[in-house]
């Protein structure tokens, strides 16, 4: 009976009508897997709007599946779920790819209750056993103390991937591929929730997860003005600002940028630890950062373990003149 | 007011070490606790209590014999029962099979809300609460920081999501995830140790609950690990003494500039 599915799935992120750079990142994963099954990949939009639908195409999507209403404004967990068992029940693809945000650790274990089928959780890679066909999701836990290599034997095989785990396709103007929109009767928008309103973060240039770049802070900071100073860096590298719990802890910085085992789990290109001595339970969090500096006095400190480069000195004597030295669009793209 | 609260037992994180050999990180096998971020679900729940008469909190888990102590735990911060979930015949089973022998015990209760932690500091995966609320067929309310208000029949709440909160109302009963930031869980005072010590903490097995086998367990779970191992996160990084600052804005800005972080 599981021969009947067949193809890979990602499901896109969309706000306010625009792609997500996390659903161009599923593409990419999506695309190995894809070619290596030799079958199709489709992203699934479910929006009230999505502009340039193509782009999802031209970074490795053969299929785009739009649903389409008005109702879909905002994200409603019953809905996008029907939604979603009723499009597998019609199309049965074989894996279904979602990012590990706050949408897709939400949308994703209510789907796969409703399919009665296994979901891993945060992978940040995947290998496809020949012989079966089957999906290895590969996912740290315990805080990336162990790394486990997981299968599903239920159909469709579905996982959350962790954001940043693979870099974009590059964009192929001349890619084609199919556009389909699919209608739904309305009872399938029947909602339970009712959305009041959204209160955007000011302070922070774009989600912790997501960002190429992080620049963090613990005690060594010394004080809560300093955080300024990562601030006005992480603003200039196009990144976003991290901490440690115990900085958290004393209210110097809100509990949303805390990374760690009880905070958010990241791997941007560059993690910044700066006044950071690396607690296990920080390292948790970071430590499948691509590069990782790490800028603190005692020489001792854990986080140098971790640290592709380590300066010892006190992070407050370098902060300025690196504030100063680094200039706004400075970043490579 | 009926109040449940999911619950995990796992093992303590505050004993991990770095292994200096492998740089793999290490920790005590024999220690475990409550899920730290199950203590913030415990006490939205206890918070709820206090300004609500009438209200009744139940801790409920699934674990090993010995997870009657995570629940002691959270009846020594004010809840009112515990219910362990326990039989050979549950072990192994991934997030799915354990949502789905939770909600099988929960369906026929009849609670107003049901809270959980964002995730357990183990398994990472965050996913049991959101299937347990699907499985039961309520609304599911994740990444919850604030609870704004409760009323017969609805509650309205915060989410923390990216790039900010969002306020959402759905019906009761719900499940509620929460995180970290939605409150300060409290030191257990001497009275509700006691209370916790001597509580009697209820045992359910598979006797009671019925569920067939192959819904149980590792028997009922469709995902397998199949292997496990152990990553270096040690580097063989660079380590610089500075004896100037100046020295220090070098070796960063060249080492920016090598990985094109900047140009």
């Amino acid at each position: 009976m599981n021969q009947e599915y067949k193809g890979v799935w990602t499901i896109a992120e969309v706000n306010d009508g625009k792609i997500e750079t996390v659903s161009y990142e599923l593409l990419s994963w999506g695309k190995d897997l894809a070619t290596k099954l030799n079958v199709e990949l489709s992203s699934v939009v479910i929006s009230n709007k999505a502009e340039n639908l193509d782009s999802l195409i031209q970074h490795g999507a053969d299929n785009v599946y739009y649903v389409e209403d008005e109702k879909l404004e905002h994200f409603y967990p019953d809905v996008h779920t029907n939604i979603l068992k009723k499009m597998v029940e019609d199309f049965k693809p074989e894996i279904i790819l979602a990012s590990a945000t706050t949408k897709g650790r939400t949308l994703m274990p209510a789907l796969a209750a409703k399919l009665n089928t296994g979901l891993t959780a945060d992978c940040t890679d995947f290998e496809i056993e020949e012989k079966t066909r089957s999906l290895i999701q590969i996912r740290p836990a315990i805080g990336g103390n162990v790394m486990a290599k997981i299968k599903t034997i239920t159909k469709p095989q579905m996982a959350t991937v962790r954001p940043k785990s693979k870099l974009p396709l590059a964009k192929d103007e001349n890619r084609k591929g199919k556009i389909t929109k699919i209608k739904y009767d309305e009872e399938l928008y029947q909602s339970k929730y009712r959305w009041i309103e959204f209160k955007k973060d000011e302070t922070s240039v774009q989600p912790l997860q997501q960002a190429d770049v992080i620049v963090a802070g613990g005690k060594g900071l010394k004080k809560s003005e300093n955080f300024k100073y990562l601030q006005n860096l992480s603003k200039k590298l196009k990144g976003a600002v991290g901490a440690t719990r115990a900085v958290v802890d004393m209210g110097w910085i809100d509990y949303s940028h805390q990374v760690g085992l009880s905070g958010k789990t990241v791997s941007p290109k560059l993690y910044i630890a700066i006044g950071i001595s690396g607690a296990v339970q920080h390292l948790a969090g970071m430590s499948s950062s691509k590069y990782i500096i790490a800028i603190n006095k005692d020489p001792e400190a854990p986080i140098f373990k971790v640290s592709d480069l380590g300066i010892v000195c006190d992070a407050l004597d370098i902060l300025p003149l690196l504030e100063k030295e680094i200039k706004s669009g400075d970043k490579n793209d | 007011m009926e109040i449940c609260v999911l619950v995990k037992q796992v093992p303590s994180t505050d004993k991990v070490q770095i292994d200096e050999e492998t740089g793999t990180m290490i920790r005590s096998e024999l220690e475990s606790e409550l899920n730290p971020l199950d203590m913030y679900a415990v006490e939205e729940a206890v918070r709820i209590k206090e300004n609500t008469p009438q209200t009744k909190i139940t801790v409920v888990t699934m674990g090993p014999s010995s997870a009657e102590y995570a629940l002691k735990e959270a009846i020594s911060m004010g809840c009112d029962e515990g219910v362990l979930l326990t039989d050979r015949k549950f072990a192994g089973a991934d997030t799915l099979a354990t949502a789905y022998t939770l909600s099988q015990y929960l369906k026929d209760k009849h609670y107003d809300i049901i809270f959980a932690g964002e995730r357990a500091t183990d398994g990472e995966t965050g996913q049991v609460g959101p299937s347990v609320g699907t499985q039961l067929d309520i609304p599911i309310l994740t990444y919850v920081n604030k609870i704004i208000n409760i009323t017969n029949d609805t509650i309205t709440v915060q989410r923390a999501i990216e790039g900010g909160n969002e306020i959402i109302q759905t019906q009761l009963p719900a499940l509620i995830t929460v995180v970290k930031e939605i409150n300060e869980p409290r030191l257990p005072n001497l009275e509700n140790k006691l209370k916790a010590k001597k509580s009697i903490i209820k045992i359910v097995s598979n006797q009671e609950l019925k569920i067939e086998e192959e819904k149980l367990g590792l028997k009922g779970s469709p995902t397998r690990v199949v292997k496990v191992f152990y990553p270096k996160i040690s580097r063989n990084g660079e380590k610089v003494v500075v004896k100037t600052p100046q020295e220090a804005l070098e070796k960063i800005t060249s080492f920016l500039k090598e990985k094109g972080v900047i140009s």
